[in-house]
């Protein structure tokens, strides 16, 4: 199949306008708060070098955060402050998605227009401003007749910059649930859907092109005080946002949202709960992308109502717990806490996906490891890889209690990547998924673990508090429960691994449902 | 003399810093007066100027305008009523020369007719074509045409007195020559009082009634270039020497006209 038939290209554009949509429409608010605060700031301290140098060296520390980390700080940051609220005022607000988004893209726009907004006004001769004041002007009078149009193009510089920046920025908000063209880029990274990845890039990409070239207009338009340049450059900017924005307004609301975690199995899951909530006649969408710990209180709040966890994870990052129960035991305590939380755990959907530590099947064999606990003897020799939060969990703690484990080196990766690198000899050991389909096509083996330092991992469907008492809902996604082995979800995140016109989440997720609905 | 001075100056002080800009000068400028006040770099003599439509605060002394303390005066309001005239001409470069021009009566909130108006009737005042020159920004205009806008601007709100800091110092002889003369004129047109800083005693043997020296901050002389020529203080005569040695040795260069 060549490049361009292939059907995820129309499957990307049939997300465009709700991507697009989004992506504007944060990275607008942002830009506009941002602007709102930076710009009096940058004319109220013109004259005050002291509170000025604080104010830029502040926002080039917000500069050198991660834009990745700067908006995940602030979904933490909001919960807090919305439990807060609550506490004193009685009211909450949504910690999740659009909110954190804007502030942190807002504070992330701040320093390019603090900096030309203060170079330009700085940068005004004095003699004229003398003059402002000789032709009798009063301090007001000459900021807003002199001082600020003259300072105008270089600001305009700066918020040419800013937008830029966020715009590119905003496809990192994927992860805390917002909406935008990252979307595209965190599901086709983890489903190996390069088409996706591709056309988000190139997305987002134009997207920013486009806004920088038509600021550059009026800014152009700005410096040469030519009226028709920086009108058609404000015309192309209204109808570009009008253009993004008009095909997602009056949308109602969004139905049930279905949450999904940063991985293939996840996205392919969560697709299979929104096809059958919309064949039940109910509206649903997928919120995909969502980081492990965001989506768990996202469901909390209610942001999203309904998603797939793995019991053992909860245990071990919700609960804190550290010691490890029998399957069924670790699922009966955990129903009673999350109950307690009014989260109610649906059921299970009938397979596990533990962490393990993988090899190569040949290799284990010929070193004669059959368990972590013959690993352990070699380990100081090897090298391990885990995925982006492995490491951090207090399964990797609890793993290295048990059994001594001492690598000679540890590296992060994409998990998608991890089973190639292990398999290519990259590194030794990978701390795999035992639901992956890769396992079975690099002929990789999972390491037993006779000390049970893992908890079980059961996939167990989770309902949000409003949600608990919707037999509608639930009535939707019982046909699922206990229908899904270990052996089809492989053979599920095998085909999501591929990369053709198969391979998207919503199609494995209909060659899922053919596959277990007849059960 | 008239009676009462259009600016009067009594034992002003301003420093800046341990530096002492304006020195304990007293000094009146009459109605209808054109003054120069001379002297060379750091010699005081803007700072003085700017001390009468308060652009400068003093340190001490008194200075009134048409009889009025300025202390008393709201700086803003005096500045509307004193036209000034800026060293390079001090245009506002995104405002068209009309807009320029007009920028003191729009601040008093005049209809823009009457500006409109007033902007035309100051354009032929200072011998600018008026459909050459109106919408133009100021880069478009010449360093002559720049200071012709500068001057039509400082007199557009119809003040009395007009303050001049060196308006003539950057530009070419005959260009100066011409609008020095042409200000002169106006002057007299109008009935203004002029105070005109300027580090060339020629120009203002040539255009002022009277001239006030300045020298670190200490007012040196003051009177009509033929009484200054009777002081006795030696940078005073210096000062009208360099004039005088001009003259002299122009006449011994060129050939008289008619000689042939």
């Amino acid at each position: 199949m060549s490049l361009f038939t292939d059907p995820r290209w129309g499957e990307a554009l049939s997300h465009l306008p709700d991507y697009l949509g989004n992506h504007v429409r944060v990275s607008l608010a942002a830009l506009g708060l941002g602007l709102a605060v930076s710009l009096p700031l940058a004319i109220l301290t013109r004259n005050r070098p002291a509170p000025r140098a604080v104010l830029l060296a502040l926002a080039s520390i917000v500069q050198t955060v991660p834009g990745l980390a700067l908006l995940a700080l602030f979904y933490p940051l909001l919960l807090a402050a919305a439990s807060l609220t609550l506490a004193w005022f009685g009211v909450s607000f949504s910690a999740f998605g659009f909110l954190p988004a804007m502030l942190a893209l807002a504070l992330y726009s701040m320093l390019p227009v603090l900096r030309n907004g203060i170079t330009g006004l700085n940068g005004i001769d004095p003699a004229l401003i003398e003059a402002a004041k000789g032709v009798g002007m009063t301090g007001r009078q000459s900021l807003v007749m002199v001082e600020l149009p003259l300072a105008l193009p270089v600001m305009m510089a700066g918020i040419r910059t800013a937008a830029v920046w966020v715009i590119g920025t905003a496809t990192l908000s994927t992860p805390i649930g917002q909406t935008s063209l990252g979307n595209y880029i965190f599901a086709g990274l983890q489903t190996q859907n390069w088409v996706f990845v591709l056309f988000g890039c190139f997305a987002s990409a134009l997207l920013a092109l486009a806004v920088d070239q038509l600021l550059g207009l009026i800014e152009g338009g700005l410096q040469r005080r030519s009226r028709l340049r920086t009108g058609l450059g404000a015309i192309g900017i209204a109808a570009l946002v009008a253009a993004t924005l008009v095909p997602t307004m009056g949308r109602s609301s969004q139905g049930y949202v279905v949450g999904a975690k940063t991985f293939a199995e996840q996205y392919v899951l969560s697709a299979l709960l929104r096809d059958r909530l919309q064949t039940a006649g109910l509206s649903a969408t997928a919120r995909s992308g969502l980081g492990s710990s965001v989506i768990f209180e996202a469901l909390k709040a209610g942001d999203v109502d309904l998603y797939v966890d793995y019991s053992g994870t909860l245990w071990a990052n919700q609960l804190h717990r550290t010691d490890i129960k029998p399957r069924a035991e670790l699922l009966a305590d955990l129903k009673t806490a999350l109950a307690k939380d009014n989260i109610a755990l649906l059921g299970e959907l009938g397979f596990e996906n533990a962490y393990a530590l993988v090899m190569p099947k040949k290799r284990a064999e010929a070193l004669g490891i059959h368990s972590i606990a013959d690993l352990a003897a070699r380990a100081s020799n090897m090298s391990i890889a885990g995925d982006y939060e492995f490491f951090s969990r207090p399964e990797w703690a609890a793993l290295q209690k048990a059994y001594g484990l001492q690598f000679r080196a540890q590296r992060q990766m994409q998990p998608d990547f991890m089973y190639a690198a292990v398999a290519s000899g990259e590194v030794d050991v990978i701390a795999g998924y035992t639901s992956d389909g890769l396992i079975a096509k690099y002929d990789l083996t999972a390491l037993d673990d006779p000390r049970h330092a893992i908890p079980p991992y059961d996939a167990i469907l989770l309902l949000a508090p409003k949600r608990a008492g919707d037999e509608k809902l639930q009535a939707a996604l019982r046909p699922l429960l206990g229908k899904i082995d270990i052996a089809t979800m492989r053979e599920a995140n095998l085909r999501a691994a591929g990369n053709d016109g198969n391979s998207s989440p919503d199609a494995v997720a209909k060659w899922l449902w053919e596959k277990v609905g007849r059960r | 003399m008239p009676s009462k001075p259009a600016i009067s100056y009594l034992e002003v002080t301003k420093s800046f810093g341990r530096l002492k800009a304006v020195d304990d000068v007293s000094l009146d400028i009459a109605e209808g007066e054109f003054l120069a006040i001379v002297g060379g770099s750091g010699s005081g003599k803007t700072t003085l100027l700017r001390l009468a439509n308060r652009l400068i605060e003093a340190d001490a002394g008194t200075i009134t305008v048409e009889g009025e303390e300025v202390r008393n005066v709201d700086p803003v309001a005096l500045r509307r009523r004193i036209g000034y005239v800026f060293q390079s001409g001090g245009l506002f470069p995104h405002l068209s020369v009309a807009d320029n021009i007009g920028i003191t009566p729009k601040l008093l909130g005049e209809p823009a007719a009457t500006i409109a108006t007033r902007v035309d009737e100051l354009l032929e005042l200072v011998q600018l074509d008026r459909a050459a020159h109106r919408d133009r920004l100021p880069e478009a205009l010449s360093g002559g045409q720049r200071q012709r806008v500068g001057v039509a601007r400082a007199l557009a709100a119809k003040p009395r007195i007009v303050l001049m800091d060196e308006p003539f110092g950057a530009l070419d002889p005959l260009t100066r020559d011409a609008l020095g003369d042409d200000y002169r004129s106006l002057h007299r047109k109008l009935g203004l009082t002029t105070v005109m800083i300027t580090h060339d005693m020629t120009e203002a043997i040539l255009l002022a009634d009277r001239i006030a020296v300045m020298r670190g901050g200490k007012l040196l002389a003051q009177g009509t270039p033929a009484e200054l020529s009777t002081s006795s203080d030696a940078y005073v005569l210096e000062l009208l020497r360099t004039p005088r040695r001009q003259v002299e040795r122009l006449n011994a260069l060129l050939p008289q006209s008619g000689a042939a």
